[in-house]
């Protein structure tokens, strides 16, 4: 499962995420992390089990978490199956079924939004469940 | 054995026709042979659904009260081209809106109208004594013009090189995003089942040939623009009806950081006459090649990385020095193949007859390139040819006096044998006065990664790399790198009021 996590400069000089793995024992994947001077922002994935003591800690350390449900959004009445996006995502989010027609594996995107900026029919969208 | 295009014609008026697919054609010669193919099938069709940018429709307005003689003309707030009557004017489909720039353009008008919805008319005069009016602003749908032809000057490319980026930063094309580092390839076209590829000498597609555009039935009004079909490349002209056409196979689109396009659907039916059409629509995804063309040279004759055919294409990964890489296709194979098969219903349901062309296109013509007169300004004419230069083992306070004296912001770095292995700027200068910390020396703050021009290289792609990379001078190098020269932002001031501003 993916968290959100954000936390505003003071904590982020603090190694927040390295804290959290070694108390909690977990083994937390950043797929993406931005810091700039006033906040940061990271992508984190843990195993399901342990969302809720991962959250608490990391809540415990000053960081905000929310939890994505889903990552990203097709709508089929735009999408005209033309593949743009197969080839540009470093998640390899998307591919083609047997008869070309784009298949998404949401489970795999880290929200990059490379996909949304390029798609050549709008068609692709951020959609953040909490 | 060879057929007529009359009894073709009979037995799709009796509904008695055989009509395969481009796509089903190759199986079925390779099961019948050459003549049991030749016997058996009547028409093959085929299909494309890709992004068409030379693509456009003619609108009749019909006339107001009292009435006026259009000169400029905005729908939506994209300029039509008004200069062919009082109440006619042309859309193209790349024209963008002059207020939501590349999010919005003629493309999105033709589908907003083929859609149904709304369009906005605004249209200025100078008022004349037979049409006094001098503006007008209503709102519009397609069923209230007198006509909406979509006229393009250059669809159905036969294939199109595929594209890929060798440059060290991402380029955004109208290939679409291409990744540094050969990182990936984009292509277009449906390879077997586009239609000039199942008729490359064109006997059998030419002007008054019936096809499917947007849904609609269109024909081939002949020779498409810049086609070049004795290298493979040839183009058509075609039109069809807007008010027929289905937003299905009509769709506006954006390629992000260079403009909007429109994907447009084309099909086209080939009677199978005798045994040359037979074998030319057995043509396989493994016949058509193409090359990859390196995006990230910056001129018209780009070079070619390597040649892949459409099955390589189509399968989605191809190795790259080494590597694999990740293939995108631009236009919509899904797509391609619904219009062959909605073409295939057509004619077997006796909609649609087949013909020859009224008029015969040249295969054996070739695109040339643009004459130019007047070449344009290359770096070496404004390059400042004062060059002050720094070795790296000199102080930071020597390059901050060189920055002085010379009155310039850039310093290049050179080492012994005079080539460039850095850049220091003021900036630069100015950060290590006030961190001091443990650095001296000019290597210690200078930048290693420099982006340079050449002397013969055009201003418009220096001014481009100092855009991108938001700096403000370029050292211009020689073949061994050694500077020769600099090209900053204050000498771009040169081609004002120079020779080139004509």
């Amino acid at each position: 499962m993916k968290l959100l996590v954000t936390f505003s400069r003071k904590e982020g000089k603090k190694p927040i995420i390295a804290q959290v793995v070694r108390d909690t024992g977990v083994l937390v994947n950043v797929e993406r992390a931005i810091i700039d001077s006033s906040e940061g922002e990271a992508l984190i994935d843990i195993p399901d089990e342990s969302c809720r003591v991962v959250k608490d800690k990391l809540a415990d350390l000053g960081a905000s978490v929310r939890i994505l449900e889903e990552e990203i959004s097709l709508d089929e009445n735009e999408c005209v199956d033309c593949g743009a996006c197969i080839s540009i995502c470093p998640q390899e989010v998307f591919s083609f079924d047997e008869e070309f027609r784009l298949r998404v594996d949401a489970k795999r995107c880290v929200l990059c939004g490379r996909c949304i900026e390029i798609c050549p029919h709008r068609a692709l969208s951020r959609r953040v469940e909490i | 054995m060879k057929k007529t295009i009359h009894q073709i014609n009979e037995r799709i008026r009796d509904g008695n026709a055989r009509v395969v697919t481009a796509e089903e054609m190759p199986a079925l010669v390779a099961e019948l042979g050459e003549e049991g193919a030749l016997a058996e099938v009547d028409v093959v069709t085929t299909g494309t659904f890709g992004a068409m940018c030379s693509s456009g429709g003619f609108f009749n307005f019909g006339h107001a009260d009292p009435p006026i003689r259009m000169e400029r003309v905005w729908l939506n707030d994209v300029e039509a081209y008004a200069g062919l009557a009082a109440v006619d004017a042309f859309i193209g489909a790349t024209q963008q809106s002059t207020t939501r720039e590349e999010n919005y353009g003629g493309a999105h008008v033709i589908e907003d109208f083929i859609a149904g919805k709304a369009v906005e008319l605004r249209a200025i005069s100078r008022g004349t004594d037979c049409y006094p009016r001098r503006t007008i602003t209503t709102d519009l749908l397609l069923e209230n013009l007198n006509q909406a032809i979509m006229c393009n000057p250059r669809n159905g490319y036969q294939r199109y090189n595929a594209a890929c980026n060798s440059t060290d930063r991402v380029l955004h094309t109208y290939m679409g995003m291409l990744l540094p580092g050969c990182g990936n390839v984009t292509y277009s076209g449906a390879g077997l089942l586009n239609p000039i590829s199942n008729d490359p000498h064109f006997r059998v597609i030419g002007s008054g040939v019936p096809c499917l555009l947007g849904g609609a039935p269109g024909m081939v009004i002949g020779e498409g623009t810049q086609a070049s079909p004795a290298g493979g490349f040839g183009t058509l002209m075609v039109t069809a009806d807007m008010k027929q056409m289905d937003t299905e196979y009509i769709r506006a689109a954006t390629m992000t950081g260079y403009g909007v396009t429109l994907y447009v659907g084309l099909g086209i039916p080939i009677p199978i006459l005798d045994i040359e059409t037979v074998r030319s629509t057995a043509v396989r995804d493994e016949d058509i090649w193409v090359d990859i063309i390196d995006y990230g040279v910056p001129s018209r004759d780009r070079p070619s990385i390597g040649k892949v055919n459409y099955a390589m294409l189509k399968s989605g990964h191809l190795e790259i020095n080494g590597e694999e890489v990740r293939i995108s296709s631009l236009s919509s194979l899904r797509r391609a193949r619904r219009v062959a098969s909605d073409l295939k219903k057509w004619i077997e349901s006796g909609k649609m007859p087949v013909c020859l062309p009224t008029r015969r296109i040249d295969p054996s013509k070739r695109v040339g390139p643009m004459r130019e007169t007047a070449q344009g300004p290359r770096v070496l004419e404004i390059m400042d040819r004062r060059v002050i230069t720094i070795s790296e083992d000199e102080p930071i306070r020597d390059a901050a006096k060189k920055l002085l004296k010379g009155e310039t912001n850039h310093l290049p770095v050179i080492n012994g044998k005079g080539v460039l292995v850095g850049i220091v700027t003021t900036y630069d200068v100015s950060k290590a006065v006030v961190n001091p910390e443990k650095i001296s020396h000019v290597r210690d703050i200078m930048r290693r990664r420099v982006i340079t021009t050449t002397a013969d290289e055009p201003v418009d792609i220096a001014v481009r790399k100092l855009e991108k990379h938001n700096i403000s001078a370029l050292p211009v190098v020689d073949g061994e790198f050694r500077v020769v020269g600099m090209l900053t932002a204050m000498d771009l001031g040169k081609l004002f009021g120079g020779r080139w501003l004509k």
